[in-house]
Protein backbone atom coordinates (compact mmCIF):
# COMPACT_ATOMS: atom_id res chain seq x y z
CA UNK A 1 0.00 0.00 0.00
CA UNK A 2 1.51 3.01 -0.46
CA UNK A 3 1.06 6.14 2.31
CA UNK A 4 -0.97 8.90 1.28
CA UNK A 5 0.89 12.44 2.45
CA UNK A 6 1.82 15.39 0.52
CA UNK A 7 4.49 14.38 -1.18
CA UNK A 8 2.08 12.06 -2.90
CA UNK A 9 -0.65 14.29 -3.90
CA UNK A 10 2.90 16.33 -5.53
CA UNK A 11 3.69 13.00 -7.13
CA UNK A 12 0.51 12.22 -8.55
CA UNK A 13 -0.57 16.05 -9.45
CA UNK A 14 2.79 15.70 -11.96
CA UNK A 15 1.52 12.38 -13.45
CA UNK A 16 -1.78 13.05 -14.17
CA UNK A 17 -3.50 11.27 -11.12
CA UNK A 18 -2.22 7.75 -12.76
CA UNK A 19 -0.77 6.02 -9.54
CA UNK A 20 -3.31 6.06 -6.92
CA UNK A 21 -4.24 2.47 -6.13
CA UNK A 22 -7.58 0.97 -5.10
CA UNK A 23 -8.24 1.76 -1.29
CA UNK A 24 -8.95 -1.64 -0.55
CA UNK A 25 -8.97 -5.32 -2.56
CA UNK A 26 -11.95 -7.19 -3.49
CA UNK A 27 -10.91 -10.96 -3.33
CA UNK A 28 -12.97 -14.15 -3.67
CA UNK A 29 -13.18 -15.56 -0.11
CA UNK A 30 -11.17 -18.44 0.94
CA UNK A 31 -11.82 -21.97 2.09
CA UNK A 32 -10.97 -20.93 5.78
CA UNK A 33 -10.48 -18.22 8.24
CA UNK A 34 -9.06 -18.07 11.83
CA UNK A 35 -12.13 -14.71 12.18
CA UNK A 36 -14.52 -14.14 10.54
CA UNK A 37 -16.59 -11.13 11.04
CA UNK A 38 -19.54 -10.21 9.57
CA UNK A 39 -20.59 -6.43 8.67
CA UNK A 40 -18.33 -4.25 7.10
CA UNK A 41 -19.77 -1.53 8.85
CA UNK A 42 -17.43 0.94 11.28
CA UNK A 43 -17.79 -1.62 14.06
CA UNK A 44 -16.93 -4.26 11.89
CA UNK A 45 -13.76 -3.08 10.08
CA UNK A 46 -12.29 -1.63 13.47
CA UNK A 47 -13.09 -5.19 15.42
CA UNK A 48 -11.19 -6.59 12.00
CA UNK A 49 -8.91 -3.75 12.32
CA UNK A 50 -7.49 -3.93 15.77
CA UNK A 51 -7.75 -7.79 16.03
CA UNK A 52 -4.37 -7.43 13.48
CA UNK A 53 -3.18 -4.43 14.81
CA UNK A 54 -2.79 -4.89 18.47
CA UNK A 55 -3.40 -9.06 18.77
CA UNK A 56 -1.81 -10.07 15.67
CA UNK A 57 -4.72 -11.55 14.54
CA UNK A 58 -4.66 -11.26 10.66
CA UNK A 59 -6.25 -14.03 9.20
CA UNK A 60 -9.43 -12.33 8.98
CA UNK A 61 -12.26 -12.21 6.51
CA UNK A 62 -15.16 -9.14 6.89
CA UNK A 63 -18.26 -10.30 5.18
CA UNK A 64 -20.73 -8.03 3.89
CA UNK A 65 -24.05 -8.25 2.29
CA UNK A 66 -24.25 -4.93 0.53
CA UNK A 67 -21.76 -2.56 0.27
CA UNK A 68 -18.81 -1.59 2.90
CA UNK A 69 -20.41 1.32 4.99
CA UNK A 70 -23.55 1.39 3.61
CA UNK A 71 -25.62 0.14 6.33
CA UNK A 72 -25.84 2.71 9.79
CA UNK A 73 -21.98 4.18 9.33
CA UNK A 74 -23.16 5.76 6.30
CA UNK A 75 -26.89 6.80 7.51
CA UNK A 76 -25.71 8.52 11.11
CA UNK A 77 -25.38 12.29 11.65
CA UNK A 78 -21.45 11.49 12.59
CA UNK A 79 -21.78 12.85 16.38
CA UNK A 80 -19.25 12.10 18.49
CA UNK A 81 -19.18 12.39 22.57
CA UNK A 82 -18.50 10.15 25.70
CA UNK A 83 -20.44 12.20 28.37
CA UNK A 84 -22.63 9.31 29.55
CA UNK A 85 -23.77 8.58 33.14
CA UNK A 86 -22.71 5.14 33.93
CA UNK A 87 -18.61 4.13 34.45
CA UNK A 88 -18.95 1.32 32.26
CA UNK A 89 -20.39 3.54 28.76
CA UNK A 90 -18.28 6.26 30.06
CA UNK A 91 -15.21 4.17 29.42
CA UNK A 92 -15.77 2.57 26.13
CA UNK A 93 -16.76 5.90 24.77
CA UNK A 94 -14.16 8.23 26.03
CA UNK A 95 -11.56 5.26 24.71
CA UNK A 96 -13.42 5.75 21.53
CA UNK A 97 -13.24 9.30 21.51
CA UNK A 98 -9.97 9.56 22.04
CA UNK A 99 -8.88 6.85 19.45
CA UNK A 100 -10.87 9.49 17.14
CA UNK A 101 -8.59 11.84 17.70
CA UNK A 102 -5.02 10.27 16.47
CA UNK A 103 -7.32 7.85 14.14
CA UNK A 104 -6.23 9.76 10.72
CA UNK A 105 -2.44 9.33 11.78
CA UNK A 106 -3.13 5.68 12.75
CA UNK A 107 -4.52 5.17 9.84
CA UNK A 108 -3.00 7.01 7.25
CA UNK A 109 -6.72 8.03 5.95
CA UNK A 110 -8.01 11.68 6.91
CA UNK A 111 -11.38 11.03 9.05
CA UNK A 112 -11.42 14.67 9.15
CA UNK A 113 -12.40 14.12 12.78
CA UNK A 114 -13.22 17.64 14.01
CA UNK A 115 -13.59 18.71 17.81
CA UNK A 116 -15.39 21.73 17.38
CA UNK A 117 -17.48 21.04 20.94
CA UNK A 118 -20.97 19.66 21.91
CA UNK A 119 -23.90 20.77 23.34
CA UNK A 120 -26.54 19.32 24.95
CA UNK A 121 -29.35 21.69 25.93
CA UNK A 122 -31.46 21.87 29.30
CA UNK A 123 -34.77 22.83 29.19
CA UNK A 124 -36.47 22.09 31.53
CA UNK A 125 -35.58 21.94 35.50
CA UNK A 126 -35.82 18.16 35.09
CA UNK A 127 -33.43 18.20 32.62
CA UNK A 128 -30.88 20.45 33.92
CA UNK A 129 -30.51 18.79 37.09
CA UNK A 130 -30.04 14.98 35.01
CA UNK A 131 -27.12 17.31 33.08
CA UNK A 132 -25.57 18.36 36.16
CA UNK A 133 -25.63 14.95 37.69
CA UNK A 134 -23.92 13.61 34.21
CA UNK A 135 -21.15 16.64 34.57
CA UNK A 136 -20.54 15.69 38.46
CA UNK A 137 -20.25 11.72 37.41
CA UNK A 138 -18.08 12.57 34.45
CA UNK A 139 -15.80 15.07 36.51
CA UNK A 140 -15.10 11.59 38.65
CA UNK A 141 -14.63 9.64 35.22
CA UNK A 142 -12.17 11.98 34.30
CA UNK A 143 -14.05 12.51 31.02
CA UNK A 144 -13.85 16.66 30.51
CA UNK A 145 -17.13 18.11 30.38
CA UNK A 146 -19.04 21.29 32.20
CA UNK A 147 -22.22 22.93 32.97
CA UNK A 148 -22.67 26.26 31.13
CA UNK A 149 -25.03 28.80 31.30
CA UNK A 150 -27.52 30.53 28.96
CA UNK A 151 -25.33 33.37 28.41
CA UNK A 152 -22.26 30.93 27.47
CA UNK A 153 -24.62 29.21 25.16
CA UNK A 154 -25.73 32.15 23.05
CA UNK A 155 -22.17 32.86 22.72
CA UNK A 156 -21.12 29.19 21.62
CA UNK A 157 -24.08 29.18 19.27
CA UNK A 158 -25.51 33.11 18.24
CA UNK A 159 -28.37 31.38 16.21
CA UNK A 160 -29.94 29.59 18.79
CA UNK A 161 -33.31 31.38 20.38
CA UNK A 162 -32.40 30.40 23.97
CA UNK A 163 -36.07 32.56 24.74
CA UNK A 164 -38.31 30.11 23.45
CA UNK A 165 -41.65 30.52 24.97
CA UNK A 166 -41.94 27.14 26.06
CA UNK A 167 -39.05 25.72 26.47
CA UNK A 168 -36.05 28.23 27.03
CA UNK A 169 -32.94 27.38 27.23
CA UNK A 170 -31.46 27.18 30.97
CA UNK A 171 -28.00 25.90 30.12
CA UNK A 172 -26.21 22.97 28.73
CA UNK A 173 -23.67 20.04 29.03
CA UNK A 174 -21.02 21.38 27.31
CA UNK A 175 -18.29 18.61 26.15
CA UNK A 176 -15.33 20.54 24.08
CA UNK A 177 -13.57 17.69 22.84
CA UNK A 178 -16.82 16.54 21.13
CA UNK A 179 -17.43 16.84 17.52
CA UNK A 180 -17.94 14.92 14.64
CA UNK A 181 -15.89 12.61 11.57
CA UNK A 182 -16.45 11.60 8.26
CA UNK A 183 -18.75 9.02 8.69
CA UNK A 184 -17.61 6.81 5.49
CA UNK A 185 -14.29 8.09 5.59
CA UNK A 186 -14.04 5.91 9.08
CA UNK A 187 -15.11 2.61 7.43
CA UNK A 188 -12.90 3.44 4.22
CA UNK A 189 -9.82 4.02 6.32
CA UNK A 190 -10.44 0.67 8.50
CA UNK A 191 -11.03 -1.11 5.54
CA UNK A 192 -7.92 0.03 3.73
CA UNK A 193 -5.78 -0.78 6.90
CA UNK A 194 -7.50 -4.08 7.15
CA UNK A 195 -6.86 -5.13 3.73
CA UNK A 196 -2.96 -3.71 3.74
CA UNK A 197 -2.51 -6.03 6.72
CA UNK A 198 -3.98 -8.45 4.66
CA UNK A 199 -7.54 -9.43 5.83
CA UNK A 200 -10.07 -10.16 3.48
CA UNK A 201 -13.09 -7.85 2.74
CA UNK A 202 -15.65 -9.64 1.17
CA UNK A 203 -18.80 -7.52 -0.41
CA UNK A 204 -22.08 -8.50 -1.99
CA UNK A 205 -21.61 -11.82 0.26
CA UNK A 206 -24.92 -12.76 2.05
CA UNK A 207 -24.59 -14.63 5.47
CA UNK A 208 -27.11 -17.69 5.09
CA UNK A 209 -26.49 -19.84 7.35
CA UNK A 210 -24.48 -20.36 10.55
CA UNK A 211 -22.58 -23.95 10.87
CA UNK A 212 -21.84 -25.73 14.16
CA UNK A 213 -20.75 -29.14 15.43
CA UNK A 214 -21.07 -29.94 19.36
CA UNK A 215 -21.91 -26.36 20.48
CA UNK A 216 -19.44 -24.69 18.59
CA UNK A 217 -19.21 -22.61 15.58
CA UNK A 218 -17.36 -23.90 12.36
CA UNK A 219 -17.99 -21.67 9.69
CA UNK A 220 -21.50 -19.72 7.82
CA UNK A 221 -23.02 -20.46 4.31
CA UNK A 222 -23.07 -17.55 2.22
CA UNK A 223 -24.17 -16.40 -1.38
CA UNK A 224 -20.36 -17.05 -2.22
CA UNK A 225 -19.85 -20.72 -0.91
CA UNK A 226 -18.88 -22.23 2.57
CA UNK A 227 -16.34 -20.24 5.02
CA UNK A 228 -15.00 -22.10 7.89
CA UNK A 229 -13.93 -20.25 10.88
CA UNK A 230 -12.73 -20.99 14.33
CA UNK A 231 -14.43 -17.37 15.67
CA UNK A 232 -17.33 -15.54 14.17
CA UNK A 233 -18.06 -12.03 15.34
CA UNK A 234 -21.72 -10.91 14.45
CA UNK A 235 -21.59 -6.85 13.65
CA UNK A 236 -24.40 -6.24 12.14
CA UNK A 237 -26.27 -3.65 14.25
CA UNK A 238 -30.11 -4.05 12.56
CA UNK A 239 -30.18 -7.58 11.70
CA UNK A 240 -28.47 -9.10 14.92
CA UNK A 241 -31.52 -10.49 16.02
CA UNK A 242 -31.93 -12.40 12.20
CA UNK A 243 -28.19 -13.64 12.22
CA UNK A 244 -28.53 -14.76 16.00
CA UNK A 245 -31.62 -16.80 14.76
CA UNK A 246 -29.57 -18.51 12.12
CA UNK A 247 -27.35 -19.22 15.11
CA UNK A 248 -29.91 -20.71 16.82
CA UNK A 249 -30.62 -17.73 19.85
CA UNK A 250 -32.59 -14.57 20.53
CA UNK A 251 -31.33 -11.60 21.92
CA UNK A 252 -32.73 -9.02 23.68
CA UNK A 253 -33.05 -6.70 20.54
CA UNK A 254 -35.57 -4.67 19.29
CA UNK A 255 -35.04 -3.17 15.56
CA UNK A 256 -36.48 0.00 15.00
CA UNK A 257 -35.94 2.67 11.92
CA UNK A 258 -33.88 6.11 12.97
CA UNK A 259 -34.01 8.87 10.32
CA UNK A 260 -31.92 11.76 9.47
CA UNK A 261 -31.88 14.64 7.43
CA UNK A 262 -29.78 17.41 5.86
CA UNK A 263 -30.76 20.74 4.63
CA UNK A 264 -29.47 22.62 1.21
CA UNK A 265 -25.63 24.00 1.78
CA UNK A 266 -25.54 27.52 3.21
CA UNK A 267 -22.42 29.42 4.97
CA UNK A 268 -21.11 28.81 7.79
CA UNK A 269 -23.48 29.72 10.81
CA UNK A 270 -22.93 27.32 13.69
CA UNK A 271 -19.29 25.78 14.49
CA UNK A 272 -20.44 23.20 17.41
CA UNK A 273 -22.96 20.81 17.85
CA UNK A 274 -26.10 21.09 19.58
CA UNK A 275 -28.59 18.18 20.83
CA UNK A 276 -32.01 19.27 22.56
CA UNK A 277 -33.62 16.47 23.71
CA UNK A 278 -36.65 17.63 25.67
CA UNK A 279 -38.34 19.06 22.06
CA UNK A 280 -36.53 15.77 19.95
CA UNK A 281 -33.81 17.26 17.74
CA UNK A 282 -30.20 17.96 17.18
CA UNK A 283 -28.02 19.41 14.31
CA UNK A 284 -24.69 20.72 13.39
CA UNK A 285 -23.62 22.06 10.59
CA UNK A 286 -21.09 20.10 8.31
CA UNK A 287 -18.15 21.03 6.18
CA UNK A 288 -20.15 21.39 3.06
CA UNK A 289 -22.34 23.80 4.74
CA UNK A 290 -25.36 21.34 5.25
CA UNK A 291 -27.30 21.25 8.37
CA UNK A 292 -27.43 17.68 9.45
CA UNK A 293 -30.30 16.69 11.46
CA UNK A 294 -31.89 13.90 13.33
CA UNK A 295 -34.56 13.05 15.91
CA UNK A 296 -36.40 10.49 17.65
CA UNK A 297 -36.65 6.83 16.71
CA UNK A 298 -39.92 4.63 15.30
CA UNK A 299 -41.27 2.77 18.36
CA UNK A 300 -42.27 -0.30 16.10
CA UNK A 301 -40.24 -3.18 14.42
CA UNK A 302 -39.24 -2.13 11.22
CA UNK A 303 -35.99 -3.03 8.51
CA UNK A 304 -37.28 -1.07 6.00
CA UNK A 305 -34.55 1.45 6.42
CA UNK A 306 -37.16 4.45 5.92
CA UNK A 307 -38.93 6.07 8.64
CA UNK A 308 -42.44 7.64 9.49
CA UNK A 309 -43.09 11.19 7.70
CA UNK A 310 -44.17 12.50 11.40
CA UNK A 311 -40.87 12.20 12.90
CA UNK A 312 -39.16 14.27 10.17
CA UNK A 313 -41.81 16.86 10.94
CA UNK A 314 -42.25 16.92 14.45
CA UNK A 315 -37.94 17.48 14.79
CA UNK A 316 -38.09 19.80 12.09
CA UNK A 317 -40.74 21.78 14.11
CA UNK A 318 -38.96 21.64 17.07
CA UNK A 319 -35.91 22.94 15.53
CA UNK A 320 -37.43 25.80 14.01
CA UNK A 321 -38.41 26.82 17.11
CA UNK A 322 -34.65 26.48 18.54
CA UNK A 323 -33.00 27.90 15.50
CA UNK A 324 -35.49 30.83 13.69
CA UNK A 325 -32.83 30.98 11.35
CA UNK A 326 -33.19 27.36 9.65
CA UNK A 327 -37.06 28.25 8.92
CA UNK A 328 -36.89 29.31 5.03
CA UNK A 329 -34.07 26.12 4.47
CA UNK A 330 -34.79 23.50 1.94
CA UNK A 331 -34.00 20.17 2.82
CA UNK A 332 -32.35 18.03 0.24
CA UNK A 333 -32.31 14.64 1.34
CA UNK A 334 -33.24 12.17 3.73
CA UNK A 335 -32.56 8.45 5.03
CA UNK A 336 -33.43 6.17 7.68
CA UNK A 337 -31.59 3.66 9.02
CA UNK A 338 -32.10 0.29 11.26
CA UNK A 339 -31.34 0.50 14.92
CA UNK A 340 -30.58 -2.33 17.33
CA UNK A 341 -32.20 -1.38 20.50
CA UNK A 342 -31.86 -3.12 23.78
CA UNK A 343 -33.80 -2.58 26.71
CA UNK A 344 -31.39 -0.28 28.79
CA UNK A 345 -29.84 1.80 25.72
CA UNK A 346 -26.58 0.32 26.20
CA UNK A 347 -24.69 -2.09 23.83
CA UNK A 348 -23.76 -5.80 23.84
CA UNK A 349 -20.10 -7.00 23.82
CA UNK A 350 -20.44 -10.88 24.40
CA UNK A 351 -19.89 -14.42 24.03
CA UNK A 352 -22.69 -16.79 23.05
CA UNK A 353 -24.33 -19.79 23.70
CA UNK A 354 -22.54 -20.81 20.79
CA UNK A 355 -19.04 -21.91 22.06
CA UNK A 356 -16.83 -19.60 19.04
CA UNK A 357 -19.71 -16.74 18.17
CA UNK A 358 -19.74 -13.20 19.69
CA UNK A 359 -21.98 -10.44 19.20
CA UNK A 360 -20.98 -6.65 18.88
CA UNK A 361 -24.55 -4.70 18.94
CA UNK A 362 -27.32 -2.92 20.90
CA UNK A 363 -25.42 0.22 19.78
CA UNK A 364 -28.71 1.75 19.00
CA UNK A 365 -29.20 5.01 17.94
CA UNK A 366 -25.70 6.25 18.93
CA UNK A 367 -23.01 3.41 17.08
CA UNK A 368 -21.13 5.88 15.06
CA UNK A 369 -18.94 7.88 18.41
CA UNK A 370 -18.18 4.23 19.77
CA UNK A 371 -16.31 3.08 16.69
CA UNK A 372 -12.74 2.65 17.67
CA UNK A 373 -13.39 1.74 21.21
CA UNK A 374 -15.94 -0.79 20.13
CA UNK A 375 -13.93 -2.40 17.62
CA UNK A 376 -10.82 -2.13 20.25
CA UNK A 377 -12.66 -3.61 23.07
CA UNK A 378 -14.10 -6.55 20.49
CA UNK A 379 -10.94 -7.32 18.95
CA UNK A 380 -9.63 -8.17 22.83
CA UNK A 381 -12.64 -9.82 23.46
CA UNK A 382 -12.22 -12.23 20.59
CA UNK A 383 -8.41 -12.41 21.07
CA UNK A 384 -8.49 -13.20 24.51
CA UNK A 385 -11.64 -14.16 25.70
CA UNK A 386 -12.26 -11.09 28.07
CA UNK A 387 -12.12 -7.32 27.80
CA UNK A 388 -12.19 -5.23 30.98
CA UNK A 389 -13.62 -2.29 28.39
CA UNK A 390 -16.69 -4.78 27.17
CA UNK A 391 -16.79 -6.41 30.41
CA UNK A 392 -20.11 -5.32 31.71
CA UNK A 393 -21.82 -5.17 28.39
CA UNK A 394 -22.30 -8.85 28.13
CA UNK A 395 -25.45 -11.16 27.60
CA UNK A 396 -25.99 -12.34 31.22
CA UNK A 397 -26.64 -8.80 32.68
CA UNK A 398 -30.08 -9.25 31.68
CA UNK A 399 -30.43 -12.46 33.37
CA UNK A 400 -28.16 -10.56 36.51
CA UNK A 401 -30.24 -7.27 36.06
CA UNK A 402 -26.60 -5.73 35.97
CA UNK A 403 -28.38 -2.87 33.57
CA UNK A 404 -26.45 0.23 32.40
CA UNK A 405 -29.01 2.63 32.23
CA UNK A 406 -28.83 4.93 29.33
CA UNK A 407 -31.89 5.28 28.30
CA UNK A 408 -32.84 8.25 30.87
CA UNK A 409 -29.37 9.78 30.98
CA UNK A 410 -29.67 10.18 27.32
CA UNK A 411 -33.03 11.33 26.39
CA UNK A 412 -34.18 10.57 22.74
CA UNK A 413 -31.23 12.34 20.81
CA UNK A 414 -28.17 9.96 21.21
CA UNK B 1 -47.28 5.96 6.46
CA UNK B 2 -48.17 3.21 8.22
CA UNK B 3 -52.02 2.50 8.16
CA UNK B 4 -53.61 0.15 10.61
CA UNK B 5 -57.59 -0.97 11.76
CA UNK B 6 -58.59 -0.90 15.06
CA UNK B 7 -60.57 -4.38 15.86
CA UNK B 8 -62.39 -3.00 18.56
CA UNK B 9 -63.85 0.40 17.04
CA UNK B 10 -63.58 -0.26 13.46
CA UNK B 11 -61.44 3.14 12.46
CA UNK B 12 -58.79 2.71 9.89
CA UNK B 13 -56.19 5.30 10.26
CA UNK B 14 -52.60 6.50 10.27
CA UNK B 15 -49.85 5.40 12.45
CA UNK B 16 -49.72 8.74 14.52
CA UNK B 17 -53.38 7.51 15.95
CA UNK B 18 -51.74 4.90 17.49
CA UNK B 19 -48.99 3.54 20.09
CA UNK B 20 -47.00 0.47 19.54
CA UNK B 21 -46.81 -1.61 22.12
CA UNK B 22 -44.03 -4.66 21.42
CA UNK B 23 -44.16 -7.94 20.71
CA UNK B 24 -47.60 -10.15 21.12
CA UNK B 25 -48.57 -13.21 22.27
CA UNK B 26 -45.40 -13.31 24.92
CA UNK B 27 -45.45 -16.62 26.56
CA UNK B 28 -45.29 -15.34 30.69
CA UNK B 29 -43.15 -17.03 33.17
CA UNK B 30 -43.65 -16.29 36.93
CA UNK B 31 -41.69 -16.34 39.78
CA UNK B 32 -41.72 -20.01 39.58
CA UNK B 33 -40.13 -20.57 36.48
CA UNK B 34 -36.00 -21.21 35.48
CA UNK B 35 -33.73 -18.22 35.30
CA UNK B 36 -33.23 -18.44 31.46
CA UNK B 37 -37.02 -19.10 30.87
CA UNK B 38 -37.98 -16.43 33.05
CA UNK B 39 -35.06 -13.91 31.25
CA UNK B 40 -36.21 -14.96 28.26
CA UNK B 41 -39.64 -13.41 28.93
CA UNK B 42 -38.65 -10.21 30.19
CA UNK B 43 -36.18 -9.51 27.83
CA UNK B 44 -35.92 -12.08 24.35
CA UNK B 45 -37.24 -10.76 21.68
CA UNK B 46 -38.08 -12.80 17.57
CA UNK B 47 -37.69 -9.12 16.29
CA UNK B 48 -38.11 -10.98 13.04
CA UNK B 49 -37.13 -9.40 9.27
CA UNK B 50 -40.93 -10.22 7.99
CA UNK B 51 -43.88 -11.46 9.59
CA UNK B 52 -43.91 -10.08 13.08
CA UNK B 53 -46.85 -9.97 15.34
CA UNK B 54 -47.50 -7.54 17.42
CA UNK B 55 -49.30 -5.12 20.06
CA UNK B 56 -50.77 -1.75 19.56
CA UNK B 57 -53.26 0.83 21.22
CA UNK B 58 -55.76 2.80 19.60
CA UNK B 59 -54.32 5.47 21.98
CA UNK B 60 -55.62 8.74 20.53
CA UNK B 61 -59.27 6.93 19.50
CA UNK B 62 -61.11 4.06 21.52
CA UNK B 63 -58.26 3.42 23.60
CA UNK B 64 -58.13 -0.20 23.27
CA UNK B 65 -55.64 -2.64 23.03
CA UNK B 66 -55.52 -4.96 19.74
CA UNK B 67 -52.79 -6.80 18.28
CA UNK B 68 -51.25 -6.79 14.56
CA UNK B 69 -49.96 -9.41 12.11
CA UNK B 70 -47.66 -6.96 9.99
CA UNK B 71 -44.38 -7.82 7.87
CA UNK B 72 -41.51 -5.69 9.10
CA UNK B 73 -39.54 -5.67 5.90
CA UNK B 74 -42.38 -3.98 3.87
CA UNK B 75 -44.67 -2.76 6.86
CA UNK B 76 -47.76 -4.77 4.99
CA UNK B 77 -50.50 -5.40 7.70
CA UNK B 78 -51.35 -8.77 7.20
CA UNK B 79 -54.67 -7.94 9.56
CA UNK B 80 -55.81 -7.24 13.23
CA UNK B 81 -57.03 -8.63 15.75
CA UNK B 82 -58.51 -8.23 19.12
CA UNK B 83 -56.04 -8.47 21.83
CA UNK B 84 -58.21 -11.32 23.97
CA UNK B 85 -56.48 -14.10 22.23
CA UNK B 86 -53.25 -16.30 22.90
CA UNK B 87 -52.37 -17.35 19.23
CA UNK B 88 -53.09 -15.49 15.93
CA UNK B 89 -56.30 -16.11 14.84
CA UNK B 90 -57.05 -18.93 11.49
CA UNK B 91 -57.71 -16.22 9.41
CA UNK B 92 -55.12 -13.69 9.69
CA UNK B 93 -52.90 -16.98 9.67
CA UNK B 94 -54.27 -18.04 6.32
CA UNK B 95 -53.78 -14.64 4.75
CA UNK B 96 -49.94 -14.43 5.91
CA UNK B 97 -49.46 -18.10 3.85
CA UNK B 98 -50.92 -16.62 0.99
CA UNK B 99 -48.92 -13.75 0.62
CA UNK B 100 -45.84 -15.54 2.27
CA UNK B 101 -45.92 -18.78 0.83
CA UNK B 102 -42.22 -19.09 2.49
CA UNK B 103 -43.35 -17.93 6.41
CA UNK B 104 -42.55 -20.55 8.58
CA UNK B 105 -46.13 -20.28 10.46
CA UNK B 106 -46.74 -19.23 13.98
CA UNK B 107 -43.72 -20.36 16.30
Amino acid sequence: MKRYSMFAVAREAMRYHAGWERAWRSPEPKKRYKVIVVGAGGHGLATAYYLGKVHGITDVAVIEKGWLGGGNTGRNTTIIRSNYLQDPSAAIYEKARSLYEGLSQDLNYNVMFSPRGLLMLGQTEHEVRGYQRTVHANRLQGIATEWIGPERVKELVPILNIDGPRYPVLGALYQARGGTARHDAVAWGYARACSNMGMDIIQQCEVTGISQNAGKVTGITTSKGEIGCENLAIVVAGHSSVMAEMGGFRLPIESVALQAWVSEPIKPCMDVVVMANTVHGYMSQSDKGEMVIGGGTDGFNNYTQRGSWHHVEETTRALVETFPIISRLKMLRQWGGIVDMTGDRSPILSKTPVEGIFVNCGWGTGGFKAIPGSGFAMAELIARGHSPLAAEFNLDRFKEGRFIDESVAAGVAH
Amino acid sequence: MLTLTCPCCGVTAEETEFAPGGEAHPKRFGPDSSDADFEGYLFARANPKGVHFERWRHAYGCGKWFLAARCTATLEVFGTYPAQTTAPPADVIKKIKTKRPEWEGYK
